[in-house]
């Protein structure tokens, strides 16, 4: 429902019978009653201001400066060598590829599994609540106590997980140092938080599907699959975007994962940088190495490869359409 | 909605879920309750040790998780009264009232949803640092309360449950602004300010980034600030650092299972009507 109203509007239809008493538009010119919108906003916007609006500003203006962390107050102009020293150092190409490989990894494997599960749960079953509330129990864990065990499951001579690999005659897997292990095992912590989550968001949005369209499509002799793919997915569609623009997001801004997952909690992301994102580059840069001027400009090339990628999926989008 | 019944299959992969959502969690819990001579041994434990007392008692003084979890508390119960105050007002002025720049306002609100946290994090530490602020809680409490998504949620809320003839009606009775938020607002956001409460208190309870950059181990720490601390080798004994992620989780999953249901309407409604 996205009915604009404002102090005085129109009834809608249905919802008051419009009599001798209907709402007139007046204007009242008390002051205080004026004011009064200003005074219920101005909590937030004072808020937003000094925490939200302000460092988003500042931030441009920060990158275009050497700032350092140990002496916050001294600030040098630069101009834009910040952003030139940031194009010619191999590590931020190498975090903005593993930050697209661990993105891919996590995201498809995640929304697909989410869809599954989701359409699992869409029927009429016992234990529906139980179901529901242990998918989201990955959710309620945070990322760092996830992170911790999974860095623990996955370790290379007592874990878990190269155990059960030991047990199907398999070799073990070092997913701590492997340049694709260890970015697979990165990608899982993702995947098991979300998964759940995803799904009930699907589960949602397939719950408003009408009924009479599957029994339609069972008429005229639609398989299951087809009934999936012909009737739930077309009702998912802006499930889906939606999911697909916060895992996008969430991406960019991985961070927690990749700290922990490595010996020793170090901001390299791996002994080889072979796990290492651009949220983690920024905090190496700017909080350990104590650059605080080129996070700043992390921070800002982030913003425009997120821009990208959403630019680039349009373009695609219209393209495929048109 | 399909109205089939669930088959056998169905369970058994349902069941497949649930053992992989619930198993890294249950296996952290066995790997606490032994030694580290064990959790190094040849073979994973899969069953239920002697330990588990003594390794939450190390992790809950030597990790200050005792300590981190009386500052979680309090960070995310107040971040979340906070933010639903804050959005509830904001909302029902967005929703319901006429005012300048009222477009113009919202517009920025919702541009500033999907703008990466780090994007502010350097102005706003310089900020702190400069405000004396660090290792302080407000400095993770005052910008966890600015929340674009709260304030869109309760504007969408509001309009669909507050009929503006009711503000009226109120209005030309007399009452004054802080009567109508009062009597007329507030009980008609109460499902919606229950959704976002729950919302934003699981949010900061897991807050990662910026409690890692402003609070310290073992200064003040956060569950989170603590459990870095545990992964940088604080306390290097394995076992400890699996009882720290046990005790790290258990309040939340406890939240979870009092409120589940609400916690799963605000995340199957927050998601498809925003």
């Amino acid at each position: 429902m996205t009915s604009e109203a404002g102090a005085l509007p129109a009834a809608a239809p249905g919802e008051h019978a419009p009599g001798e008493h209907a709402p007139a538009v007046r204007r009242r010119a008390r002051g205080a009653a004026r004011w009064a919108p200003y005074g219920l906003v101005a909590p937030f916007f004072l808020l937003f201001g000094a925490f939200g609006l302000f460092p988003l500003l500042y931030t441009g203006w920060a990158s275009l400066h050497r700032v350092e962390l140990t002496a916050p107050d001294e600030r040098r102009w630069v101009g834009l060598r910040n952003y030139t020293r940031l194009l010619d150092d191999p590590f931020f190409w190498n975090a903005l590829g593993n930050t697209f490989t661990i993105g891919v990894l996590s995201t498809v494997p995640q929304l697909l599994l989410a869809l599954g599960m989701a359409h699992l749960l869409d029927v009429r079953l016992r234990g529906r609540a139980f179901f529901r509330l242990v998918a989201l129990a990955p959710y309620a864990t945070s990322v760092a106590a996830a992170t911790l065990v999974f860095a623990l499951l996955f370790g290379r001579e007592h874990g878990p997980v190269n155990w059960v690999l030991g047990g199907a005659g398999l070799a073990p897997v070092d997913w701590q140092n492997g340049p694709w292990a260890s970015k697979a095992a990165v990608s899982a912590i993702v995947v098991w938080r979300w998964t759940g989550y995803n799904a009930l968001i699907y589960l949602a949005a397939m719950q408003t599907v009408p009924r009479e369209l599957y029994e339609a499509a069972a008429l005229d002799g639609a398989s299951r699959w087809r009934q999936f793919v012909h009737v739930t997915l077309p009702g998912l569609r802006p499930a889906l975007l939606f999911t697909v623009v916060v895992s996008t997001i969430g991406t960019t801004q991985l961070f927690g994962e990749p700290l922990l997952f490595g010996a020793g909690a170090a901001a390299t992301g791996g002994a080889d940088h072979q796990f290492q994102t651009l949220g983690l580059y920024l905090y190496e840069q700017g909080w350990v190495n104590l650059h605080l001027g080129r996070a700043a400009a992390i921070a800002w090339v982030m913003l425009l490869a997120l821009g990208a990628v959403f630019g680039a999926a349009r373009l695609l989008g219209a393209r495929r359409a048109g | 909605m399909r109205t089939e019944k669930a088959g056998p299959g169905t369970y058994a992969l349902l069941v497949v879920f649930a053992a992989v959502s619930l198993g890294p969690l249950l296996w952290a819990a066995v790997a606490a309750s032994r030694t580290s001579t064990r959790l190094a041994g040849t073979r994973p434990p899969l069953r239920f040790g002697r330990n588990l007392p003594e390794n939450l008692a190390v992790a809950w003084t030597d990790a200050r998780l005792g300590a981190a979890l009386g500052n979680t508390l309090l960070v995310a119960g107040t971040v979340a009264a906070g933010t639903v105050l804050v959005s509830t007002l904001a909302g029902f002025a967005f929703a319901r009232l006429r005012f300048r720049f009222r477009g113009a306002l919202l517009a920025l609100v919702v541009a500033t949803m999907l703008i990466p946290p780090q994007l502010g994090a350097v102005p706003l530490y310089l900020l702190v640092a400069r405000l004396r602020w660090t290792d302080g809680l407000q400095a993770v409490i005052l910008p966890g309360l600015v929340s674009a998504f709260g304030v869109f949620f309760m504007r969408q809320h509001l309009l669909r449950a507050l009929p503006a003839e009711l503000v009226e009606a109120a209005r030309v009775d007399g009452a004054g602004v802080l009567r109508v938020v009062w009597h007329v607002v507030f009980p008609a956001a109460r499902p919606a300010m229950a959704v976002l409460g729950t919302l934003t208190f699981v949010a900061a309870w897991n807050d990662f980034f910026w409690p890692v950059l402003v609070l310290t181990q073992p200064g003040n720490p956060t569950v989170q600030v603590a459990l870095t601390g545990l992964g940088r080798g604080y306390v290097p004994d394995q076992t400890v650092v699996m009882a720290g992620a046990v005790l790290g989780t258990l309040p939340l999953l406890l939240v979870f299972a009092v409120l589940g249901r609400q916690i799963v309407g605000g995340v199957m409604r927050g998601a498809v009507k925003g």
